[in-house]
């Protein structure tokens, strides 16, 4: 965590962020703007490290975040919560955020997500296929059906006609990588970014299937943004070059 | 029997004597603080839908695995925060005072830490985890993990009042039995227990009531899965993910058993 910051706080110098567009000068706010981002809690990584790219390609803007679970910040957001820009794991709660008129314009795709088969080191059960997960007696821990991976969990079984049974569906990835880290469960359906993101911690098992799920990221300006200029920059610096580099170099794919 | 002094029956106030007017105020403020959310709770269900969302297989699965599970953890906090809220009370030894700190540590720690330190202690691959596989049993991801979830985090509670109520009730009683021949055991079964019972009936009503509304660590060290691990709190929290009303239903219901409870055991008892 701490070496990803400082690498991401050295790095700007070296990739030479856009410096094209005037530092909003509208808002007349001087020093110590802030832009808050609500951003799903997958995001945590790559959006610190492009907000911290964009606070150096806007002197005196601070950039605040929020992660959490698309659907809680959705809600939080409907409730009035006050923020810039909402990025979501998904299409469906960033279609809450839509149909409750809090965002601006249509969201714009920046990454899509597939699922990946997490075992912990060694990959101690021997799981090679997502065929190999309805053994029996091995302990597979997916995601609820009501959060993004679980849905997606929910289309490859049908595609795949493999139907599991795990003992636990947990309420979010983060959980689901837990129980496989902590070796209580045998293998566990997450995203790839989540097991490139857990390093040495599990192994990362692809499988073909995956590809009948691919879940998509979007991102929207918030309409009660005080800072409307700045949140569409920031927009764009997620959408543009070096933003994708960032969402590319963590396992994510292409919009 | 006379109740003892820690418990006896509140006498009559004779109003306004100790409570100047202008507490009035605070305390209405501390009363609405809690009631008003409640309140508001209330207004966002929908009534039609009520009987059909609390009704799904899913809730009625819930919940009554949070009333199965909240009932053995129960159990077991009277069968072992008994014992040690006697030792605790009725004995003086060096380093009792830390030993009641460490005793009391769920309380403060949030119950996510202590789904953890459950996980690492009796987990697949935590301390006991290997004595426990030897023996055949594994505890993650079933209901025995939920219930000694449950009983880590509502055990203080049951022997913070035991003990309250053991130290307030004094020993004059005990003094006396022991003193007309009674052997400790009998004092213990005939004397002890009878006096503090209000105490421990209102501890053993707290724990319940923790262990219905437990969620933080059993969701970190039981896993969540319809019928086996997924109580109410965890079920409500999952309903939210997609459909905000039958979480608010759930939520409405979770109050509804838990003021039951608390108020019917308490009033009855004249404890709470």
């Amino acid at each position: 965590m701490v070496v990803l910051a400082t690498a991401a706080c050295g790095g700007p110098s070296s990739s030479a962020p856009p410096r094209g567009q005037e530092p909003v000068s509208a808002a007349a706010g001087g020093t110590g703007r802030a832009l808050t981002v609500f951003a799903a809690a997958s995001l945590q990584q790559t959006f610190t490290r492009i907000g911290t790219q964009f606070e150096h390609a806007h002197p005196g803007v601070r950039v605040v975040f929020s992660f959490a679970g698309s659907s809680d910040l959705a809600a939080q957001l409907v409730q009035g919560a006050p923020a810039d820009v909402y990025a979501s794991a998904d299409t469906r709660t960033m279609g809450e955020a839509v149909s409750g008129g809090v965002v601006e314009g249509a969201p714009v795709v920046f990454a899509t997500n597939t699922l990946e088969i997490a075992v912990p080191p060694g990959n101690p059960a021997r799981v090679r296929s997502f065929a190999d997960l309805a053994r029996p007696g091995l302990k597979v821990v997916v995601c609820a059906p009501q959060v993004p991976c679980g849905s997606a969990t929910d289309r490859v079984e049908g595609a795949s006609g493999v139907a599991l049974r795990p003992v636990s569906e947990e309420q979010s990835v983060t959980d689901v990588l837990g129980k496989v880290m902590t070796g209580e469960a045998d293998a566990g359906l997450v995203y790839v970014t989540d097991v490139r993101r857990a390093g040495s911690r599990v192994d990362g098992v692809p499988f073909a299937q995956s590809r009948v799920a691919v879940n998509t990221y979007p991102v929207a300006v918030v309409k009660r943004s005080r800072n409307p200029a700045l949140a569409r920059q920031f927009v764009t610096a997620v959408t543009g070059a070096s933003g994708q580099d960032v969402l590319r170099a963590a396992g994510f794919g292409a919009p | 029997m006379r109740p003892s002094p820690a418990v006896r029956r509140p006498t009559p106030a004779v109003s306004g004597l100790g409570r100047p007017s202008w507490l009035l105020v605070p305390a209405a403020l501390g009363m609405l603080f809690i009631l008003l959310p409640v309140c508001a709770m209330l207004t966002r269900i929908s009534w039609p839908d009520l009987p059909a969302l609390v009704g799904s297989p899913s809730s009625v699965a819930a919940l009554l695995l949070s009333l199965r599970t909240s009932l053995a953890s129960t159990a077991l906090c009277v069968l072992l925060g008994t014992p040690m809220a006697v030792v605790l009370a009725r004995t003086s030894f060096r380093g009792q005072g830390v030993l009641r700190s460490l005793v009391l540590l769920p309380l403060v720690l949030p119950p996510v830490v202590s789904g953890i330190a459950l996980l690492y202690t009796f987990g697949r691959r935590g301390l006991l985890g290997h004595t426990l596989d030897v023996l055949g049993m594994q505890v993650a991801f079933t209901t025995t993990a939920v219930v000694m979830a449950q009983t880590f985090v509502a055990l203080p509670f049951l022997v913070v009042s035991l003990e309250g109520a053991l130290r307030t009730g004094g020993q004059r009683y005990e003094e006396v039995a022991a003193s007309l021949g009674a052997r400790p055991s009998t004092v213990f079964r005939r004397v002890t227990l009878p006096l503090v019972l209000p105490g421990l009936v209102s501890g053993a009503v707290l724990s319940f009531a923790r262990s219905l509304g437990e969620f933080g660590a059993t969701i970190t060290f039981a896993g969540s899965l319809q019928g086996v691990t997924r109580t109410l709190p965890l079920e409500i929290y999952l309903q939210r993910e997609t459909d905000p009303q039958a979480a608010v239903a759930l939520s409405i219901l979770l109050v509804a058993v838990a003021t039951l409870v608390i108020g019917t055991t308490g009033r009855r008892r004249g404890l709470l």
